[in-house]
């Protein structure tokens, strides 16, 4: 090795390939110092030149890459090529957006456009859901030992068939006494979004464990429902309910609808191939989730917070109608000029 | 350009089963290699690790604050029921960003890698060549949770509790299993999160710029005394291909004087020529470039020859 000097002392290498190299290597390196400092998180130190001379060094990189294939026979060299090129084509076409870039482009649009993408699933989610909610009545209405099948132990502490009407208002109403609101709407955010996170991560199994899911805890509501409308309560429980659960159960339509939909495109992929279909709805059901989060957060702080401190049925009533609403105009609304140039 | 040729020209060593082409979007391929299984499970135990310290972290910090508050206050904790519910809150939340979020902060980020994967040498990358979008991240990151928590937290939760079944505990095992092992079923090594999000995990690479592999030897025609000793015929240099050409180079980019001495010996034997001894490296260095002088020359006119068995195509 140490007969290898720096390569300066020679002014005229014998070799085509290497008079090549001697011309070209002090863009390369140049290349990789920047792509190390980037590397290594320190983009911020890069000056505006370096900056501004990534893309042009990177497409000199390849050009030379490309001759050096067809040209040189030193391996070294061109094995060297080949990593610098995969590093800086990383970087150029990296995750170029900042996170708060993304998340304007997702609010200001991108949101509601993969919403819309995914119609026809959240139609098929809805009627399951619907479906769902009915089945619950009705075997609870046929056979009230239903009831105790359907909804776990924790949830029917006093909601029981045959409770008396004042128990059952007492679970609606009066609850403002609470402390640890906070506490509580925590916990059914962290709660319900790792259930819409299942919803939709099932929809890997070709959408039947998320409709399962789906059917399940919309069986629950629909026994819930027949309990309280035994003592005419329909009309407070549904206010009740409807505060967060407009946004809550919203929520989890989507989600089960993007679970739906990846399954979906997993079975009929249609023309694309089935790699493809999956990637391609899998993108548009990410999308679809960030929201969900983004409403169980909302659904979680109204649960905890807004149903304690609303104590009847006419403000819950407005609250509910009013987030249902602002979420419908966002979802048919937004976003829809700049949706015309995807 | 075929890949034959690339792998001729370029790539030593290397689990050939896992080496793909992705050609980006200015149309040049781009050699890569699939992240073997073990680098894989080796970056998941690292940050599965990684987010069990944190959260215990958290979770002592949070159990300090309590305990600092109360001793300060002289309050028992019943009574502190405020800052013991904000501290509850921020609690959550911390566990549920640890557990989801984060594997996309980091492979949001520059090297889309966690720290796991930065530490065996692994990536995410968009499978298609293009950008690797937030939204691909985000997809391959939420199917974690079916492939990973969910059977965590049921397996440890029943053996907890006590209830579960043996039923119940076998098709969790089977669960997990199923996406455990689902990389191996597939060529590219593919999660189920990768599928849905249309991205995979290779190996990073970083290889050094080395020097010139013969920078002693002036350019042929108006050879210097001392190298112009070795001229060689054109029979003399048509014995090797590309693959010993390359071989040449690595000993005399890393040989020991031994290694040297060797192939300067085999070399003269192939050729017909008496070794000499002393200036092995000179003699060697002589003959690599003349060698590759002799094999580019045919290169540029399009004929290619990749080891001494072959002739010319």
């Amino acid at each position: 090795m140490n007969d290898m000097t720096g390569n300066s002392d020679i002014a005229f290498p014998a070799l085509r390939s290497d008079r090549f190299r001697l011309e070209r290597e002090s863009d390369w390196i140049r290349l990789e110092e920047i792509v190390t400092k980037m590397e290594k998180g320190k983009a911020r130190k890069l000056s505006d030149e370096d900056v501004l001379a990534l893309p042009t060094l990177y497409r000199t990189l390849l050009s030379s890459l490309s001759i050096a294939r067809e040209n040189s026979l030193d391996a070294g060299l061109t094995d060297y090529l080949e990593g610098l090129a995969l590093r800086s084509y990383f970087l150029v076409y990296g995750t170029q957006t900042s996170f708060g870039g993304w998340l304007k482009d997702f609010l200001g649009g991108g949101w509601s456009r993969a919403v819309r993408a995914i119609q026809l699933d959240i139609w098929i989610a809805l009627s399951v859901m619907i479906a769902g909610a009915l089945i619950g009545y009705i075997l609870v209405a046929g056979d009230s030992d239903w009831f105790y099948a359907l909804v776990p132990g924790n949830f029917a502490d006093v909601r029981v068939p045959g409770a008396t009407e004042e128990a059952l208002r007492g679970t609606l109403f009066g609850g403002q006494e609470q402390d640890g609101l906070g506490v509580f709407a925590a916990f059914l955010f962290s709660n319900n979004a790792q259930v819409a996170i299942l919803a939709f991560a099932l929809g890997f199994a070709f959408a039947i464990p998320s409709i399962l899911l789906l059917i399940h805890n919309m069986a629950l509501l629909g026994a819930m429902l027949w309990v309280f409308a035994q003592r005419g309560l329909t009309a407070d429980f549904v206010g009740w309910l409807s505060i967060h659960g407009t946004t809550e159960l919203f929520a989890i339509l989507l989600a089960g609808a993007a679970g739906i939909h990846v399954g979906r495109s997993l079975a009929f992929p249609g023309a694309k191939s089935h790699l493809q279909a999956a990637s391609d709805a899998g993108k548009r059901a990410a999308l679809v989730m960030v929201g969900v989060i983004i409403m169980l957060i909302c659904a979680g702080l109204l649960e905890g917070f807004a149903r304690q401190l609303i104590d009847n049925s006419i403000g819950r009533y407005a609250v509910g109608g009013a987030m249902l609403l602002l979420w419908l105009i966002y979802f048919i609304g937004f976003g829809r000029k700049v949706g015309a140039g995807r | 350009m075929s890949r034959a040729k690339i792998a001729v020209a370029g790539l030593p060593v290397r689990h050939s089963k896992l080496d793909r082409v992705m050609i980006s979007p200015e149309g040049v391929p781009l050699n890569i290699s699939v992240a073997s299984a073990g680098a894989r499970a080796g970056a998941l135990l690292l940050d599965i690790v990684i987010i069990l310290a944190l959260i215990i972290g958290v979770t002592l910090a949070g159990i300090f604050a309590i305990w600092g508050f109360g001793s300060a206050f002289g309050q028992s904790l019943e009574s502190a029921e405020g800052p013991l519910s904000v501290l509850m809150v921020f609690w959550i939340i911390a566990i549920f960003l640890f557990r989801n979020a984060y594997f996309l902060y980091f492979e949001l980020g520059d090297r889309a890698a966690t720290w796991g994967k930065r530490v065996t040498g692994i990536r995410v990358a968009a499978r298609d060549g293009g950008r690797l979008t937030a939204e691909a991240v985000i997809a391959r990151n939420i199917v974690r949770d079916i492939e990973l928590f969910l059977p965590l937290m049921f397996l440890s939760s029943g053996e907890v509790s006590g209830t579960m079944s043996d039923f119940t505990a076998w098709a969790g095992f089977i669960w997990v299993l199923m996406f455990l092992l689902f990389p191996l079923f597939n060529k590219d090594r593919l999660r189920c999160g990768d599928l849905i999000a249309g991205t995979w995990v290779i190996n990073n690479v970083k290889p050094k710029l080395g020097n010139l592999v013969a920078p002693s030897v002036p350019e042929q025609g108006n050879a210097s005394a001392t190298a112009g000793r070795y001229v060689f015929s054109d029979q003399e240099l048509s014995v090797y291909g590309e693959y010993e050409l390359q071989t040449l180079e690595k000993v005399l980019r890393s040989g020991t004087d031994e290694a040297l001495d060797t192939v300067a010996a085999s070399i003269c034997a192939k050729i017909g020529w008496e070794p000499g001894s002393g200036d092995e490296r000179i003699f060697l260095e002589a003959y690599y470039t003349a060698l590759r002088a002799k094999l580019e020359r045919g290169m540029r006119f399009g004929k290619r020859r990749k080891d001494k068995f072959s002739q010319t195509e």
